[in-house]
């Protein structure tokens, strides 16, 4: 079998709040091969947001052994970080988290110019991923002149400008009306088809959904790893969600 | 990234909060402004004092011996002085004697009483850069024979020859001399002045005037900047002779000159740190707006690191603005301080009548340049690290 893109081994986060120690992230283990659309899903508080930092190499865990590319992350220092976010993870974030004063030409730069690209290469580059997402024509145009649908797309251009090897989207439809968040979600897709591997936090069920595969978080542990259609959970409305899923554990 | 490009992002950040950036800058505007202010006014003063006291002479020393008569065994000779002179010739260059004459000076029927006579050696002339427009200077030959020569200042040669004095003869002591040159105009061709001066051959004038010893020696001393020393040789040789130092003095114009210059650049100096301390208090204004600006851009760092930049890009980008911050008000402050410079010298010249001219140093407006930058650099250090050490989680989270 393949090697896995991404590998959880028994990772834990642990926090200290005050006297009590939050377990934000408790003995995970999963693995997400390349090529893969997965949905990372939870509630607020799940420990979601501790997987994404930790996959996304912002953080390291605790304990436990995260694998990236076959390279242990948790052993790497700030630098090589740095690196690795800037090669082989491409962010999508809620809030798009564009610089407010630079075009979307020179925002879908930064990457590449922390990798070093020439200038010449980087314009380039940057000028096909906005082409790709079907920006070409606003290049010159500043973050808050297009529509949140629009600057999401920037945000996909960014990500994808580097060529990295994962993509990983922080409810990237969590600010978009449900009409843009379903062209978002289609465009996301279409990189599936294209060989792209994905992992998408949300707390959407519905947005979930359209994944390959859903790992279901509750209190820091997984609840449920498998194919979205398994999820039953994910069919449900969120009130029913959480016994849904405690159900659904159980089965596994 | 290169620095280029890190200088680039500085100026957007500049520009983008034009107002901000300027009040910033003010402390360093006002520290540079004030520095070549000083700096070009003492430089003036400095320029200003030079020239009157060169028309003094500032490479001359002025030897006054009154001895201890003309029977004691220790007295200076006008060889002796020669001596010295040829034996120092590695500070001092040239010797003249100069025997003041009084008594009338005629002319025809017509006495002067305004008109000095001084003997002089044939090296004179050079000494004090007096030219001879007509006939010949003095020469050693005149010097040796004792001729009854004499160069005369363009106010005799115009007022009692009519511009005709060569080969004329002047009454002088009772003795006639003869007119052998004519010096151009040094002062304003008034009586009493310069220009109303007779020169005769030393030895000349020693014997009219019957004097045994000369009492008065001009020396040229090499460099300027050494008159102390050069001055010190003198009075050195001058003691072997005498034993005492009551019989002979030693004055120097250049050693006064650079007496009151070194006290001038100390005055400069201490004015210009004085100034210099709005440096600082521009540097903390700077380390202050930077400080809050990271604050405010600590989403933009937090997006920038997930993104993949480095602690040393963050830390790069910040000392940068920081020094580009400082470096624009450094050089605001020079042009202000030309500027201001100019317009004082416009002011200071009618109001004191002299001819004093506020002139900055291009080395003071290089040094004003490079301290402000440092400053920059040293002032933005530390807000630039807090930048490079963010958390890019909490970074990402601030709104």
């Amino acid at each position: 079998m393949m090697e896995a893109l991404i590998e959880f081994r028994n990772v834990s986060k642990y926090y200290t709040m005050g006297d009590t120690v939050v377990k934000a992230a408790d003995d995970i283990s999963f693995k997400i091969y390349k090529g893969e659309f997965v949905a990372i899903v939870g509630q607020s508080g799940s420990g979601k947001s501790t997987c994404m930092n930790i996959i996304g190499c912002l953080d390291v865990p605790t304990s436990g052994v995260y694998l990236l590319n076959g390279r242990n992350v948790g052993e790497m220092n700030k630098n090589e970080l740095s690196e690795i976010r800037n090669a082989m993870v491409g962010f999508i974030f809620q809030q798009y988290n564009l610089l407010p004063r630079f075009n979307i030409l020179e925002n879908v730069e930064i990457p590449l110019m922390y990798a070093g690209v020439s200038k010449s290469e980087r314009r380039r580059r940057a000028r096909e991923a906005l082409e790709n997402v079907g920006l070409g024509s606003k290049t010159k145009n500043l973050p808050n002149q297009l529509s949140g649908g629009q600057q999401q797309r920037v945000s996909i251009a960014r990500a994808l400008v580097g060529k990295p090897s994962l993509i990983l989207a922080d409810e990237p439809t969590g600010a978009l009306d449900s009409k843009t968040g379903v062209e978002v979600m289609a465009l996301f897709q279409n990189l599936h088809k294209a060989g792209h591997t994905i992992v998408l936090i949300t707390h959407n069920n519905e947005i979930a959904a359209d994944a390959q595969r859903i790992i279901r978080l509750e209190d820091g542990r997984v609840v449920y790893d498998g194919p979205a259609s398994g999820d039953t959970a994910s069919h449900n409305v969120f009130s029913s969600g959480r016994r849904k899923a405690d159900e659904s554990a159980g089965i596994l | 990234m290169n620095p280029l490009e890190s200088f680039e992002l500085a100026i957007k950040n500049i520009l983008a909060s034009k107002l901000r950036a300027l009040l910033t800058m003010l402390g360093i505007i006002i520290g540079v402004t004030a520095v070549i202010l000083i700096v070009g006014l003492g430089n003036g003063v400095k320029v200003y004092m030079t020239e009157q006291f060169s028309s003094l002479g500032v490479n001359t020393l002025t030897v006054t011996v009154t001895g201890r008569g003309a029977t004691s065994s220790r007295r200076l000779t006008v060889d002796n002085m020669y001596d010295i002179v040829a034996k120092n010739q590695d500070c001092l260059d040239k010797v003249s004697p100069i025997v003041r004459m009084t008594g009338p000076v005629k002319i025809g029927n017509e006495t002067s009483s305004t008109t000095s006579v001084s003997g002089v050696s044939e090296d004179y002339f050079d000494i004090v850069q007096y030219s001879v427009v007509s006939g010949r200077g003095i020469e050693y030959s005149d010097i040796a024979m004792r001729d009854y020569v004499c160069v005369v200042g363009s106010y005799i040669a115009k007022e009692w020859f009519s511009g005709n004095a060569l080969g004329q003869t002047i009454k002088v002591g009772g003795s006639y001399l003869t007119v052998i040159g004519v010096l151009g105009e040094e002062a304003e061709s008034e009586s009493g002045s310069t220009d109303d001066s007779i020169f005769v051959p030393y030895s000349t004038a020693i014997r009219l005037s019957s004097t045994g010893t000369v009492a008065n020696y001009t020396v040229t001393i090499r460099d300027v900047a050494k008159a102390s020393e050069s001055k010190q040789v003198v009075q050195t040789a001058l003691y072997e002779i005498f034993q005492n130092e009551r019989y002979y003095s030693v004055r120097s114009m250049g050693e006064m000159l650079n007496t009151m210059t070194s006290m001038i650049n100390i005055i400069v100096t201490v004015l210009s740190i004085i100034a210099g301390i709005s440096l600082v208090v521009g540097g903390i204004g700077i380390m202050n707006i930077m400080l809050v600006s990271v604050t405010e851009r600590t989403k933009e760092i937090g997006i920038r690191k997930a993104l993949g930049a480095k602690e040393r890009y963050i830390l790069t980008q910040f000392v940068i603005e920081a020094a580009t911050t400082s470096a624009i008000a450094g050089i605001i402050g020079i042009g202000l301080g030309y500027g201001l410079s100019a317009i004082a010298t416009k002011i200071i010249q009618p109001m004191l009548g002299a001819k004093l001219t506020v002139a900055p140093t291009f080395g003071s407006a290089l040094m004003a340049f490079s301290i402000s930058a440092a400053i920059g650099i040293i002032f933005g250090f530390l807000p630039a690290r807090k930048a490079a050490a963010l958390n890019p989680i909490d970074a990402l989270r601030n709104e």
